[in-house]
């Protein structure tokens, strides 16, 4: 053990197929709640708005699904889901993701100034288009806030999965500790911390397309 | 469902080391001192980084990182390198995830009590350190206490993945009852975690309601939570 370095470069050679395959699989566990969560937190939010009695008890169910440890919810879920699924993964995250959506979704169309909806609505906007060309992109900033923390939280928690039997990427760190071997570990935390950097810089640049009056503004 | 029933009623998981009691115990133990030696480091920290405005970039990129780390990993990477043996290299990743949500809800706290509000209170002749101890904590109070409510709950959650390398507490049955196919027990396990967590959310609401000052108490903005 002494001689043990912590990392041995040429196991990550050896293994590149097999770790591209587990990180293939980290990216998918990990996006899809993000997506179905936005998917669902985008209704729900619009009706929590247009609705207000909705808004307490949604955040309230959503910040207990919240507190239950991903572990545990992974575990209630194998004699559904099977154990060793991806779905098994997928659906907690999923319910995580809400938890932190659908508040940024509800705070982002909270966002948009009364006179902007005001002057929509006088320049002849009908609810729906009003919805989709005025107030969703200026809920924009926002909601995705509430996706880069959805998004990055996801891909750590994917990990937790390995124990039991699908984590992607915590594959390596449950493949280290049986071997008493450091190389997968390091490895699979740098990579995992490395695909949070990722997608979050994506989801930067994709705020700046999506929103370019920002720049604009910030260059006048 | 039969499962949880054969779980909770075989009285083998109500007494001696591996009882539901002692374990429960274990786990308190573990998570109250990764959470005691949190709040420790990082709600003085918090205040006079917020206080000072020094250092407040270094706050905002370690809340980002702490986010992205892999807790899994984390813990068997400082258990493998540093032995299993005593309870500390468990405590070191338990504290790493539970300073940054402190640390930030700390900051963001006394940064955000309102300029007026900081004003007044110098006006009134009171010093720097009368000033935060006297108006900006009671009024960041509502954040303070929820970033200890995220940091406690992921404190507890991770205890339970800990059992992995060796630890006890409630996570033992999960973790023991996967690895020789008892699902009673990983079920049950899972069940008494979640219900754990759930009590110390309800804890801290309690917690919340004591001792925050009645003047502040609209202006908890649960929103701006950053765990």
């Amino acid at each position: 053990m002494d001689e043990e370095p912590l990392i041995r470069w040429d196991w990550i050679g050896r293994n590149w197929p097999n770790i591209q395959s587990l990180l293939a699989d980290h990216v998918v566990m990990a996006v899809l709640p993000v997506v179905f969560a936005l998917l669902i937190a985008l209704p729900l939010g619009l009706a929590s708005v247009r609705w207000r009695w909705l808004y307490q008890p949604t955040v309230g169910v959503m910040n207990v699904v919240y507190s239950l440890p991903s572990l545990a919810v992974f575990i209630v879920l194998i004699p559904v889901t099977g154990l060793a699924e991806r779905a098994t993964v997928i659906v907690p995250l999923t319910f995580y993701a809400l938890a932190v959506l659908i508040p940024a979704v509800v705070d982002g169309v909270a966002s948009v100034p009364a006179h902007v909806r005001q002057s929509a609505v006088a320049m002849g906007f009908r609810p729906l288009r009003r919805l989709v060309s005025v107030e969703l992109p200026i809920a924009v900033p926002v909601v995705l806030a509430g996706v880069r923390v959805a998004t990055v939280s996801s891909i750590s928690l994917v990990s937790v999965g390995a124990l039991v039997g699908r984590g992607g990427l915590g594959y390596l760190f449950i493949d280290g500790w049986q071997r008493q071997f450091p190389t997968p570990i390091v490895v699979g935390i740098v990579l995992v911390v490395l695909l949070a950097v990722a997608a979050d810089g994506l989801l930067v640049a994709a705020q700046r397309v999506l929103t370019p009056w920002s720049r604009a503004r910030r260059a006048a | 469902m039969n499962w949880l029933i054969e779980f909770f009623t075989d009285p083998a998981n109500w007494s001696g080391s591996s009882g539901i009691p002692v374990r429960l115990l274990e786990h308190l133990e573990f998570s109250a001192a990764a959470l005691l030696l949190s709040v420790l480091i990082a709600v003085p920290l918090g205040l006079w980084v917020g206080h000072t405005g020094k250092g407040a970039l270094f706050v905002v990129v370690s809340a980002n990182a702490a986010r992205a780390l892999p807790t899994l990993g984390l813990l068997v990477l400082i258990v493998l390198l540093m032995g299993v043996g005593t309870t500390l290299p468990v405590l070191i990743p338990l504290v790493a995830l539970a300073v940054p949500p402190i640390l930030v809800n700390t900051y963001e706290g006394i940064r955000g009590v309102e300029h007026d509000l900081r004003d007044a209170a110098y006006g009134m002749g009171l010093r720097g350190g009368q000033v935060l101890l006297r108006v900006l904590v009671p009024v960041a109070l509502p954040l303070i206490l929820l970033g200890v409510r995220v940091a406690a709950i992921q404190v507890v959650a991770t205890a339970t993945v800990a059992a992995y390398v060796g630890l006890g507490g409630l996570g033992r049955y999960i973790i023991d009852g996967l690895a020789t196919k008892d699902f009673p027990s990983t079920i049950g396990g899972a069940v008494l975690v979640a219900l754990l967590a759930l009590a110390v959310q309800l804890m801290f609401t309690l917690l919340g309601r004591m001792v925050v000052s009645p003047g502040v108490r609209p202006a908890v903005r649960e929103r701006l939570k950053a765990g």
